[in-house]
């Protein structure tokens, strides 16, 4: 057995205009995408041009003979040289392309839906703007491109905030959280493939006592208690106040553990999309690939029939209580009576884990032996875990202020608490305390950077990204398991299906990108009857 | 013989109670200096908070989402 499965990660963004607050969510969340897309889009075209062989062009040679001279020509006419924008001139512009300039918002050119060149997808989902990331193959890429989304998410609101003034557009900052406290929730979820023949009662029987008890780890923890705070005090989950019942359709409103949604975006006969809402949005890369990780060993379990049969008399309540109690030793009931613990029904996850992976590899020991040294510390020596997961290094910090003498129910608190998830790296309270060596990082901001401007090599995202950075001009949409390209000579639309997320590599697609059209690829790939 | 051994017991005992002192102070130490940072990364962070806790955790208003 083995941690590596499909699975993908979904992060709905808090959005503000600090100085217009009130300001539709549903526009801002709209200009935030724009401006991104406009700017990958520009990049893209500057790239395209520094590689056009230029030295070979004479725009100023005069038919009539003779040649004017640099000097003298408007700079327009010098299309023999690369242009060379700074970053702020192209945000300037992209700004100006996007139609979001305030006395000219033309809702026509306006995109709400942006695929990027790493394979994620960038949109406006209600009120917030959404990036979910590219498939990949395991929990440490699942980290890392998640990462990524929150630095596009930093570079689109520094390039609002640059051009705000040209622009009129309000500056936005975006959270990386799940709750306002007034009663409002939004979700990071995650995505994992499941074969289609699990039977899903056994699913659901494996899933909940697990997600009533995970937030533990992967907390990303709260000021104030109930759906709007309104008790006074911390914890664990931003999410666990918002969940209502067991099983169910819906994601936004009577929010269940396990959400039954069933769309693949792969062969539907094969596989299931497992759709987890139940999760904290995660800045810290070791509490999210606790999520990652653990989920899947888990799914192993459930797969294998062998997860702990542990049933809780009532799981909604149990998550409710686990994410209260700070001591982590509250008792909870099981269904055939008497108690367990979360630390308890977590050690039993793990240990069955432990004996269906056997000798497994690397990746897979990486998620057991953090798995265990969590579960351990967070029994004896809490606060040695504020360098690693969100929610003690938040608990810490916090309670920093209360032993000076802050009450709970201090808006102070209640603000540090919204800005440790500002996605800016110079205000963003986890950032700063992972550049004062508080924090660990799986990845440095080098790598970050990367994943967000490539695609994961190991699935059908690295051809949805290569396509989107190749031929932007002749792709005419993109989905999950699509692309749709046009002919550029002509009327032809080119389709390509992708129902297995596992193929469209690097390895069997790289060479096809040096074609002339996406066409010419899509034709090709078709014939191969992949 | 005896006296000996009593007297290298006691000059142990006296080591250690040194050793023990030194511990001690090195603990002070080390425990001052964690104030001191913890009282910077604080003041660091305070520097960095919006200016208004309680205007910007009021504005803090979301629509529901997923």
């Amino acid at each position: 057995m083995t941690v590596e499965r499909v699975m993908g990660a979904e992060t709905e963004y808090g959005i503000l205009a600090p100085e217009q607050t009130g300001a539709n969510p549903t526009v801002l969340s709209a200009q935030v995408v724009n401006t991104y897309d406009t700017l990958f889009h520009r990049a893209l075209r500057a790239r395209s041009s520094s590689q056009w062989e230029y030295s070979s062009e004479s725009p100023l040679a005069d038919s009539r003979g003779g040649e004017m001279s640099e000097e003298q020509a408007h700079p327009s006419q010098l299309t023999h040289r690369a242009p060379v924008l700074t970053s702020e001139e192209i945000a300037a512009e992209a700004l100006k392309e996007s139609g979001l300039y305030a006395e000219r918002l033309d809702w026509d050119s306006v995109t709400m839906n942006s695929i990027l060149p790493n394979g994620a997808r960038f949109y406006v989902d209600h009120a917030h703007p959404e990036y979910s990331s590219p498939e990949v193959t395991n929990p440490l890429d699942a980290v890392l491109w998640d990462a990524a989304g929150d630095h596009i998410a930093a570079q689109t609101v520094a390039t609002i905030e640059v051009n705000a003034t040209e622009s009129g557009l309000p500056k936005v900052n975006l959270y990386k959280n799940n709750t306002d406290s007034k009663g409002q929730s939004y979700g990071a979820h995650e995505n994992y493939l499941l074969k289609r023949s699990t039977n899903f009662d056994d699913v659901v029987a494996g899933l909940l006592p697990f997600f009533a008890t995970r937030g533990i780890m992967i907390g990303a923890g709260r000021v104030g208690i109930g759906t709007k705070g309104e008790k006074p005090g911390f914890q664990i989950t931003q999410r666990a106040d918002f969940f209502e019942r067991l099983v169910g359709l819906e994601t936004t409103i009577r929010r269940p553990l396990v959400n039954t949604r069933d769309e693949p975006h792969a062969d539907i006969n094969r596989y299931r999309r497992l759709h987890v809402i139940t999760g904290d949005a995660n800045l810290s890369h070791y509490s999210n690939l606790l999520k990652f990780g653990t989920m899947s060993l888990v799914l192993n379990l459930i797969e294998a029939g062998q997860a702990p049969q542990i049933k809780l008399a009532d799981p909604v309540a149990a998550m409710h209580t686990v994410s209260h109690n700070l001591t982590l030793a509250a008792q909870l009931p099981l269904a055939g009576g008497g108690t367990i613990t979360a630390l308890e029904i977590q050690g039993e996850f793990l240990d069955a884990a432990r004996e269906l992976e056997g000798d497994c590899d690397a990746a897979t020991q990486q998620i057991l032996d953090l798995w265990e040294q969590t579960l351990h510390l967070l029994e004896t020596d809490l606060f040695a875990l504020a360098d690693r997961l969100d929610w003690v290094a938040k608990y810490q910090l916090l309670s920093q202020y209360v032993s000076q003498g802050l009450g709970w129910d201090n808006p102070k608190l209640a603000a540090i608490d919204l800005q440790y998830s500002d996605i800016r790296p110079h205000k963003g309270l986890y950032f700063k305390l992972v550049q004062v060596g508080r924090m660990k990082t799986l990845f440095d901001e080098a790598t970050i950077e990367e994943a967000a401007h490539n695609p994961p090599e190991n699935t059908r995202a690295y051809l949805r990204g290569k396509v989107i950075s190749t031929w932007p001009e002749e792709i005419v949409s993109v989905n999950w398991d699509t692309i749709v390209a046009r002919d550029p000579l002509g009327t032809d639309l080119y389709r390509l299906n992708m129902p297995s997320p596992s193929l469209f590599t690097k390895s069997s697609v790289e060479h096809l990108l040096k074609g002339e059209h996406a066409g010419d690829l899509i034709s090709w790939l078709n014939g191969q009857n992949i | 013989m005896e006296r000996k051994q009593v007297q290298s017991q006691q000059s142990s005992s006296a080591e250690q109670e040194v050793a023990q002192v030194e511990i001690q102070h090195q603990a002070r130490e080390v425990n001052q200096a964690q104030v001191a940072e913890t009282d910077d990364l604080l003041a660091e962070i305070d520097g960095l908070l919006e200016e208004n806790a309680e205007e910007f955790v009021k504005g803090f208003v979301q629509k529901g989402g997923q």
